[in-house]
């Protein structure tokens, strides 16, 4: 009844092009902004800020940069994780090193250098397909987390490989709080969703899907193989090592390469399989699904489980982890985010559905 | 140079290894184009289960055919569970379902038998001979003979038998097998519990060499690129790329990793199929692709 969209009408193209063509979409994001950079802050503790909040944020950055190269391109790959390792090392250095830059220079050089990365283990994607370049870009993530490990100039020479960030100074003023690092957080990972969002609906974003769909066709209609492969794994790594930059920085403060291991690659891929393949809201949905689905089994756990030995109680979580996996992906194959779609059909018949 | 023969022949033999666990990859592709992450999580759960009914005691034989059977359970639950209802989903799909399927392997195997290491003894013995200068591993030699065996078994159950016809005929089009009336879902729970055996071969071998703890599940990730570089549908893909990952990664990291800082096993066996794949992007045994638009 609230949800509909006769009687707005559309007397331009850019009307026509806008993200949210319906002024009710428009209105919700609103909100959801707003309570997310006003309310959340006020309300939320110290412990949902920093531990929750901030993951699921960053992890949303890294499974929509997955989602741009696996969603969008079609290219499997197991190696995000390696690219998050490359910014937060990346970002630590130019930290260090040229300590004039400012902090979200940092970040930017960081996701640059990833990029560069990126493109260089996505040079065999020219040649190699499916599960096959899926095998070969565990190569990045082994080559990367063994080399990051290994060459001390990396970690500044610290003996465990540890970095550590240095103190986070905005206009100024230094970001203590959980809510700062929160609104931070927020703020960045905002504008490169949006920057996203507008990028798979452009000419980039439909070469990316004509390839996703079938590349000798794509070949055949005029689109270059080589630069929007090279462009998806580009951006694709970009995103993740914005990604892992803040993950080091805003997130734990202190990060060895151990962080990002395959674990971590395969924790972004469930988002993106689980929220969505090929959708920006889906990286989100997937995010917060996988941050808080281990909150939610220790809760369960907790309420009947105090009987449980801890080890065997750990033992049961990944058995419901996996177990939920397979049921995710037999109940609704395309993600939570297409649930949401199917919930936008049916609100716009409610509450008369003929 | 008998040092270089010394480092190739132990890189051969672990390579062998390599390939049974491949195996188990390559029979479940070729039968349903899935990529079965959950093949590590099987090999940890069938030595998991064998080599706890034998501390309780048990007949070795008896063991044996419970452990089978387990791994047949094992199989027709997962075809009924996770893949009849994923028939027709894109191939990642299925592929993270069986990342899905290895969770909940990892955590039951442990659950129901214990984290603890398991020493394994198969009463092979494990003294090196020599031979022609040369200390080479009695128990290797063993292990690669018994591979031998299973996977020349395989290829003749493969191409001769009636129900190894029909699994070749399910690989290359599911719709036309069921059309011709081969029972699709019967093939697939046979295919996961060859598989299952395989698992059980390697999880043996490895789990009396390594000790059968949570980490026999990593040696999966030596099976990828010995995967990629044989080729996803060839079993003898699998043999060829594992002695070759196996004899190189040795034969690198005692010769180039003292250059580089050492470890690069865990990478080494990636970058040297990636590269390989450069050259030929189905691996060495695996069916060309012929592309249409």
């Amino acid at each position: 009844m609230f949800y509909r969209e006769c009687g707005q009408f559309k007397s331009g193209y850019a009307a026509d092009q806008a993200i949210f063509p319906i002024l009710q979409d428009k209105i919700a994001m609103g909100v959801l902004l707003a309570v997310a950079f006003i309310v959340v802050p006020l309300v939320a503790t110290e412990y949902w800020l920093g531990s929750i909040l901030i993951p699921f944020l960053i992890l949303s950055l890294a499974a929509i940069g997955l989602n741009i190269l696996t969603g969008y391109a079609g290219q499997l790959s197991l190696g995000s994780a390696a690219f998050m390792a490359v910014g937060a090392f990346a970002a630590y250095n130019f930290a260090l090193r040229l300590p004039m830059l400012p902090l979200v220079v940092d970040f930017i050089l960081a996701g640059v250098v990833a990029a560069a990365v990126g493109i260089l283990f996505g040079l065999p994607s020219l040649r190699i397909k499916g599960f096959y370049l899926a095998v070969a870009t565990l190569a990045a993530q082994f080559f990367i987390t063994w080399g990051l490990t290994r060459f001390g100039w990396f970690s500044n020479n610290s003996a465990s490989g540890v970095i550590t960030a240095p103190r986070i100074m905005m206009f100024g003023y230094e970001l203590t709080s959980a809510s700062s690092r929160y609104l931070l957080t927020l703020s960045i990972v905002a504008v490169f969703a949006l920057l996203a969002k507008n990028m798979v609906r452009s000419q980039i974003g439909r070469a990316w899907m004509a390839i996703r769909d079938m590349d000798i066709a794509a070949e055949v209609i005029g689109i270059k193989m080589l630069q929007t492969k090279l462009l998806a794994f580009a951006v694709s790594s970009f995103y993740c090592g914005v990604a892992g930059a803040l993950w080091a920085f805003l997130y734990l403060g202190t990060v060895d390469a151990q962080a990002f291991d395959l674990n971590r690659s395969f924790e972004i891929l469930f988002m993106i399989i689980i929220g969505g393949v090929g959708s920006i809201l889906g990286s989100f949905l997937g995010a917060a699904f996988i941050v808080l689905l281990p909150i939610f089994l220790n809760v369960v756990a907790g309420l009947f489980g105090s009987s449980l030995h801890a080890d065997t109680a750990s033992h049961f979580e990944v058995m419901i982890f996996g177990a939920l996996i397979i049921f995710f992906l037999i109940v609704e194959p395309h993600g939570l985010a297409r649930l949401w779609q199917i919930t936008k059909e049916k609100l716009r018949l409610w509450p008369f559905p003929h | 140079m008998s040092f270089f023969f010394e480092v190739l022949i132990s890189g051969l033999l672990a390579g062998v290894m390599y390939s049974l666990v491949a195996l188990g990859f390559v029979l479940i592709y070729k039968a349903s184009g899935v990529l079965n992450f959950a093949q590590g999580s099987m090999v940890l759960f069938a030595a998991l289960t064998f080599v706890s009914l034998l501390e309780k005691g048990w007949n070795f034989w008896a063991v044996l055919v419970v452990t089978l059977l387990a791994m047949l359970v094992l199989a027709i639950v997962i075809e009924r569970v996770v893949l009849r209802p994923l028939v027709n989903q894109p191939q990642i799909t299925l592929f993270m379902a069986t990342i899905g399927v290895s969770f909940f392997l990892e955590g039951f195997a442990q659950a129901l038998w214990g984290t603890e290491v398991h020493g394994l003894e198969l009463g092979i013995p494990d003294k090196p001979f020599e031979f022609m200068g040369m200390m080479i591993s009695q128990f290797d030699i063993v292990a690669a003979g018994l591979s031998g065996v299973l996977v020349a078994s395989l290829a003749l159950f493969f191409s001769k038998t009636r129900i190894g016809r029909a699994l070749r005929a399910v690989a290359d089009d599911h719709q036309a097998a069921l059309t011709v009336g081969i029972p699709l879902q019967t093939i697939w729970v046979i295919v996961w519990s060859v598989a299952g055996l395989v698992a059980l071969v390697a999880g043996l071998l490895w789990g009396s060499r390594l000790g059968v703890q949570f980490s026999l599940t990593l040696i999966t990730l030596k099976a990828l690129p010995v995967l990629i570089l044989g080729g996803f549908t060839s079993v003898p893909g699998a043999i060829v790329g594992g002695l070759i990952i196996g004899g190189s990664e040795k034969l690198a990291e005692v010769y180039v990793g003292p250059y580089v800082g050492g470890a690069i096993e865990d990478w080494f066996p990636y970058m040297f199929a990636m590269l390989f794949l450069l050259v030929r992007p189905e691996g060495l045994f695996g069916e060309k692709r012929i592309e249409r638009v």
